[in-house]
């Protein structure tokens, strides 16, 4: 590294950082049915992995394995496996890639993965989660606890809701005690969560720079890697210091006015989860027209962090069941799309892109109405493109770089010209 | 001076030639095939010739459509989106609606009245209501593709054709044949279900007159007649629909050219 750069802030130390705590935490899943670790197979929404972590459980969550596998480009060969073995070609990509992965014997391009104890079933506003459990439940012969969530519509969460969900937490609790021979203990759980708190403010305040221009990230292809942490780590001394630094490094990209392409000529917003098997290609197609997203709907499926959802120590059960209900694919359509508009014009978007997913219906359900809605009631322009989170097979890039330069040259014309709808 | 734009579709390849009064003086029209480069290079040479031009004397070349990247000699590259809408606009300058029915796709695009792009929606990864539907139920019928629009304007009494698989739908004609149906009804069924999916898609992008149709597609007539019905508005035609987008691509040459720029690229290396 140049000497002139000793004094600022190492670049791509996140990502740096990220490949190391990745690597422990795949390492420990590796040994941990021989260790006699138990593990608890969670889903990202909602994830209620700080209360398991209080009974030593391992969290191994599915979804980021199917993403995983999506980016080392082997989903494709694990979703054939799991249509060999009988599963429909519009069942969710995601879960024939487990399905596959589990017939090769779990073995991964980052490990091999441990089965499960417990799987937990902690988000049910997509009901394929509980199909996919409840197969792995057979599969496995493995406990099968299903969290029942409710649905957050316009009136929000009620106080009934959460004594629901909470008198739930305290049946699993129940249920984790009888299985590890641990003592649940509040104490440890307001610990944990003190972390997952201190985690949490940290990723906020970096999706906030995504407003300055240039954004010095990209919230939708950058941000759905250093969102892992928070999504899959939380609870841990090792997430807040990730937080922290990635968010110096930030810091120091505002102030270099660095961002992900060489010159920001168009902010979007983007709406619906990413091309994982053809990541890099998919991104591609946006950076050649300097497109950065500078918010994104896919990066608040883990949590609606910047909506105001925290984990709170001095409400351990409350919150934790809060949060459960705050994940974004748990609101309804309307709050969606007012989300989608508000980050429109607080992070002073040019533009929406949405990027349906083929095979997950309760992401690509209402993307239609988003659109008309944004074109013709709001006058934001908008693109809707097609392909899948975990299949390879939908990836027609040809097709897509059409639909996409045919928006940015439309975009790029209306501006020169003024013109608007 | 001459400029040219080429349009590189999944089916054919057209080439208009321009000159500098935005008068067509050269048109040629190809199969694609397998060779998109060469392709390309053949629809540019010979709208030249056409045109009685020499490649030295075009000031600026636009490649357009699916191949639109394999024009090597091509000074820049326009999506037939953005083309079809300026050509569209420069024959029928009323036109606010575009729809473009081609080989592989089919497209609705909104426009001001400038012939700017303000919204677009095109068929998914799905051959349904494109010209590959209508080349598949001209097969199974034994009928030429030229054929099977005026004969589907003799039915008296269309039949409803339920699927919009380009694949499944051959098995349904042959039951509908099986049956007894006169071919002219099939046809005129065919061409009611792609002009429904079509006009499904435009109700997105709204149905604001006039219409123009654009695409190979839009040389049948039974089609145009389809259509119509199904949008309620009289559309556009134009003799000059399939090229519509190499047309538009020329059209952007030349205003490129007004605006200074100059050509860099030639066949085979630099100008």
């Amino acid at each position: 590294m140049a000497t002139t750069a000793q004094a600022a802030v190492a670049s791509d130390l996140g990502k740096t950082l990220q490949r190391d705590m990745l690597a422990k935490y795949y390492g420990a899943l590796e040994t941990a049915n021989e260790d006699g670790v138990p593990v608890a197979y969670l889903f990202i929404p909602g994830n209620i992995s700080e209360l398991t972590q209080v009974f030593g459980f391992l969290p191994v969550y599915p979804e980021i394995n199917a993403l995983q596998c999506g980016i080392k480009k082997v989903a494709g060969e694990n979703i054939v496996r799991a249509e060999d073995l009988g599963y429909s070609s519009d069942v969710c990509g995601y879960v024939k890639n487990d399905i596959g992965l589990m017939l090769k014997d779990r073995r991964s391009p980052f490990g091999r993965l441990p089965k499960p104890d417990l799987l937990a079933c902690n988000y049910s506003g997509c009901n394929t989660f509980i199909k996919w459990f409840e197969a792995l439940a057979h599969f496995y012969g493995s406990e099968f606890f299903l969290l029942d969530i409710p649905y957050i519509r316009e009136s929000g969460i009620s106080p009934g809701d959460v004594q629901y969900v909470v008198a739930q937490l305290k049946e699993l609790i129940a249920r984790c005690e009888a299985r590890t021979g641990v003592t649940y203990s509040e104490a440890r759980l307001r610990e944990i969560l003190e972390y997952s708190r201190q985690a949490e403010d940290l990723w906020v305040q970096i999706l906030h720079l995504a407003r300055e221009r240039p954004s010095p990230f990209d919230s939708y292809f950058e941000a759905v890697f250093y969102m892992a942490p928070v999504n899959m780590l939380r609870g841990t001394p090792e997430s807040v210091e990730y937080y922290r630094q990635v968010l110096r490094e930030m810091k120091a990209r505002t102030e270099e006015k660095r961002g992900p392409v060489p010159e920001e000529k168009f902010r979007v917003v983007i709406e619906g989860p990413p091309a994982w098997p053809h990541f890099r290609s998919f991104w591609e197609l946006f950076k050649r027209w300097g497109a950065v997203a500078v918010a994104s709907t896919y990066s608040k499926v883990g949590g609606l962090y910047d909506q105001g959802v925290r984990h709170d120590p001095s409400r351990p059960l409350e919150s934790i069941a809060e949060y459960a209900m705050n994940s974004y694919t748990n609101w309804n359509l309307a709050k969606r799309a007012d989300l989608i508009l508000r980050y429109v014009k607080e992070y002073e978007a040019d533009a929406l892109v949405i990027h349906s997913v083929k095979s997950c219906r309760s992401f690509s359900v209402g993307q239609a109405d988003f659109r008309e809605a944004f074109v013709n009631e709001l006058g934001i322009p908008t693109l809707m493109i097609e392909s899948d989170l975990a299949d390879p097979r939908y990836f027609q890039e040809a097709q897509l770089r059409n639909r996409i330069d045919a928006f940015f040259e439309s975009l790029t014309q209306r501006r020169l010209t003024g013109v608007t709808a | 001076m001459i400029v040219s734009g080429v349009d590189v579709g999944s089916t054919t390849s057209k080439a208009v030639v321009l000159d500098d009064r935005r008068q067509i003086v050269g048109t040629s029209l190809l199969p694609t095939g397998a060779n998109v480069v060469r392709a390309a290079e053949r629809a540019f040479r010979e709208a030249l010739t056409a045109a009685k031009c020499d490649e030295s004397e075009a000031a600026y070349v636009i490649g357009t459509g699916y191949g639109r990247y394999k024009v090597s000699f091509g000074d820049d590259q326009v999506t037939e989106i953005g083309c079809h809408a300026r050509g569209a606009h420069f024959l029928f300058p009323d036109t606010r609606t575009i729809v473009d029915i081609g080989g592989q796709d089919t497209k609705a695009i909104r426009i001001n009245d400038r012939g700017e792009v303000l919204d677009f929606c095109m068929n998914d990864k799905c051959a349904a209501g494109t010209g590959r539907f209508l080349d598949a139920c001209a097969n199974v019928l034994g009928m030429s593709l030229e054929d099977i629009g005026p004969a589907s304007l003799r039915s008296e009494k269309a039949l409803r054709i339920t699927n919009v698989c380009t694949v499944f739908v051959e098995s349904e004609i042959i039951s509908q044949l099986a049956r007894g149906e006169k071919v002219e009804d099939i046809l005129r069924g065919v061409h009611q279900a792609i002009a429904s999916r079509t006009a499904g898609l435009v109700r997105r992008v709204g149905t604001n007159p006039a219409v123009t149709f654009t695409g190979g597609v839009s040389r049948n007539q039974g089609m145009v007649k389809s259509l119509e019905e199904k949008l309620g508005v009289p559309v556009h035609v134009s003799p000059l629909s399939q090229w519509m987008g190499a047309l538009g691509a020329a059209l952007i040459a030349l205003e490129r050219v007004e605006g200074g720029a100059v050509r860099r690229v030639a066949i085979g290396g630099a100008a």
